[in-house]
């Protein structure tokens, strides 16, 4: 990642300018540091937008480059968010905890703390205990290496068995399906130790932390453009070299791959694996935005949502995945939101709440059909036929 | 001339069906052998079996001067050991260059830290571009190789196996679909690699073997039917009957 790989690729200078742009003109137009023109609520929908993106980016790396299908990382992307919300909330009930015993005629003592802790936090699935999982709750440093740890390990084991045995294509999509399907019909369980179905919540306040919403907000919404740049960054630098040679040669023809001597099966673990780290960190940074997490969030539609976004934004093409994925997931909550305004159609009321997903669907279809190099190919469509009226 | 590569007793089948049926085949150091017989002989299976695509029922496939069994090893470390193949469908990466198709092919740690840090060197460009001179596509190198010609795209891919630097070329059908011209320039890169390695090709085409100027093996039904000089195994009774008189 040196200057003259920057110099080699001055699509990735650009796209870093406009983020820092972006960000820059979002700071100023907010509530908490600006003139108040965006609410705090849209810049977290933003920042959450960017986390989306982030792990659209490696999205793109497993299937647009690497021509895996993964139809399951969103799994990666919410254990991230998991990891980081236990201890957002370990340590803001300790807080509380801490609080309302101080008044107490004798100082707590630890063991007293923790019951407190366990109470308030598992209360709702009717136990006290924390788990043996919450073992690490109180140390941030170590939950945010769990961010990258525990989807990278998943992921490492997963592919190491699904690789190994040679499961491609749609297989392999089916296979990444079930896996986060199991995940989620596990932590379902309130026996799973992460409060089942009602998640963990409360993620957006950050414990010791006085500062106003508006504020936090921003901090997340800086901490995001920053990760997209840098995972973008990173994605940019793997597949400019041979890495990327060899992980689009897996995509194009595998057999060939193998026959010059490449073991296809250790890039496709190596790309699944790295893929899903970055899917985690995403997903840690997107949870204290949402405020809640819970396993819905990893249902298989959720990663099926993400191929759509990188299929639509152009696959292949980093900043496809970007611009399909804003596009897509701002729209998306502008049609859910009760925004959009409803039509009516042949005296037939259609309300976009439930007609988003048919239009998103059909969109799919017709990009699949029609334009299979998305929004990014069709931008460069019209780049290139520019070039060619101006030459 | 020392063995290079041995197959003994090999046989597959196929759902009951056997493609390959007791073959026995040897190659030597830096051989030149062409390999002819009717569609379906099992000409390219036997390269599957090589190259570990395929694993045979049973029989020996011994490679080096260690006579190494090649059987259970995978693809890749056939590879790395030393055996290049190039398939009958020409298979070049098309959405990359010329280029980046021979940087891929050349000879360096294939593992994915070593592929991940590694840059080009000088020394390593030149060489792209001595082979690709070589192949006639030295004005090309920047190319995606989708754009080639059908025969410019079967050199591309001999170019690959030679920036291998393989011990063992297996070459299937390098000529199907080229020109007469084309195929002239074929048989010398062909005969020219073979100067320093062993090379095996899978041929139909008379006049493009006699060109080769090689001892010639004739597999019919997966087995030997037959091997020598060109001329000794056209003149051959049970070669004219199943393959050349039809
Ligand atoms: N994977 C496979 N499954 C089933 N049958 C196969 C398989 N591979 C090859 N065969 C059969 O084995 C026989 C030998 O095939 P092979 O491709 O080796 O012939 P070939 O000598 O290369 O013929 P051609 O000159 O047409 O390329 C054929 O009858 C083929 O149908
Ligand atoms: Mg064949």
């Amino acid at each position: 990642m040196h200057r003259s790989f920057i110099a080699r690729h001055p699509s990735v200078l650009v796209f870093l300018a406009l983020l820092a742009l972006f960000t820059l003109a979002v700071t100023v137009l907010s509530e908490g540091f600006g003139v108040g023109v965006i609410s705090t609520s849209f810049v977290k929908t933003l920042g959450k937008t960017l986390c989306l993106c982030l792990v659209a980016v490696a999205m793109d790396l497993i299937w647009g480059y690497a021509g895996i299908l993964s139809l399951g990382h969103f799994a990666f992307f919410g254990l991230g968010g998991y990891m980081i919300g236990m201890w957002l909330m370990f340590e803001r009930t300790r807080h509380i905890v801490e609080g309302a015993l101080a008044d107490a005629a004798l100082p707590p003592t630890p063991e007293e703390i923790e019951a407190a802790i366990g109470n308030q936090v598992f209360g709702v699935v009717g136990s006290s205990d924390l788990p043996l999982i919450w073992s690490f709750a109180d140390s941030l440093a170590i939950q945010l290496a769990l961010v990258v740890l525990v989807p990278g390990l998943l992921a490492l084991v997963f592919g190491w068995l699904a690789f190994r045995a040679r499961v491609t294509g749609v297989y392999l999509s089916i296979l990444t399906q079930a896996m986060t399907l199991g995940l989620a019909l596990y932590l379902f369980q309130n026996a799973s130790g992460l409060r089942g179905n009602n998640g963990l919540s409360g993620l957006q306040n950050l414990p010791g932390v006085t500062a106003p919403q508006s504020e936090v907000s921003l901090w997340f919404f800086w901490a995001s453009a920053l990760a997209l740049a840098l995972g973008y960054l990173l994605s940019a630098w793997l597949v400019s070299g041979k890495f990327g040679s060899v992980i689009r040669g897996i995509r194009d023809n595998e057999a060939r791959v193998r026959f010059l001597g490449y073991s296809v099966e250790h890039y496709k673990l190596a790309i699944f694996t790295l893929t899903a780290c970055i899917a985690g960190i995403a997903g840690a940074l997107y949870y204290p935005q949402a405020g809640i997490i819970n396993p819905a969030e990893i249902a298989p539609i959720a990663s099926i949502y993400l191929a759509v976004w990188v299929a639509i934004g152009g696959r292949g093409r980093l900043y496809g995945a970007v611009i399909g994925t804003a596009f897509v997931s701002l729209l998306s909550s502008w049609f859910t939101g009760g925004q959009a305004p409803d039509l009516t159609v042949a005296g037939y009321r259609v309300a976009w709440v439930d007609w988003w997903l048919v239009l998103l669907g059909l969109s799919f279809v017709a990009v699949t059909l029609y334009a299979p190099r998305g929004i990014a190919g069709g931008l460069e469509r019209l780049a290139g036929r520019r070039k060619d009226t101006a030459s | 001339m020392s063995t290079l590569l041995e197959v003994s007793g090999v046989t597959v089948s196929f759902d009951g069906f056997r493609a390959i049926n007791n073959l026995s085949f040897q190659i030597g150091e830096a051989e030149l052998r062409a390999v002819i017989g009717p569609n379906g002989a099992g000409k390219t299976t036997f390269m599957d079996i090589v190259t570990g695509k395929t694993r045979p029922d049973s029989g020996h496939v011994l490679y080096g001067e260690r006579s190494a069994s090649l059987i259970g090893m995978s693809e890749a470390k056939i590879a790395q050991a030393g055996i290049g193949r190039k398939f009958q469908k020409p298979t070049v990466f098309e959405d990359q260059t010329v280029q980046a198709n021979l940087l891929m092919a050349l000879r360096k740690p294939r593992g994915p830290l070593a592929v991940l840090l590694y840059r080009p060197s000088p020394a390593d460009l030149a060489r792209v571009a001595e082979l690709a001179d070589e192949i006639g596509l030295g004005d090309q190198l920047e190319r995606p190789s989708g754009e080639l010609s059908h025969g410019q795209k079967q050199w591309l891919e001999i170019g690959m196996l030679l920036a291998q630097d393989p011990r063992l070329l297996l070459v299937d059908e390098p000529a199907a679909g080229m020109t007469p011209a084309e195929r002239e320039k074929t048989t010398a890169i062909l005969v020219e690699a073979a100067r320093t390695r062993a090379v095996v090709v899978v041929e139909h085409d008379m006049e493009f073997v006699r060109r080769l100027n090689c001892k010639v093996t004739v597999l019919h039904e997966g087995a030997v039917l037959a091997e020598g000089s060109l001329d000794h195994v056209t003149r051959n009774q049970d070669v004219i009957d199943v393959y050349l008189g039809r």
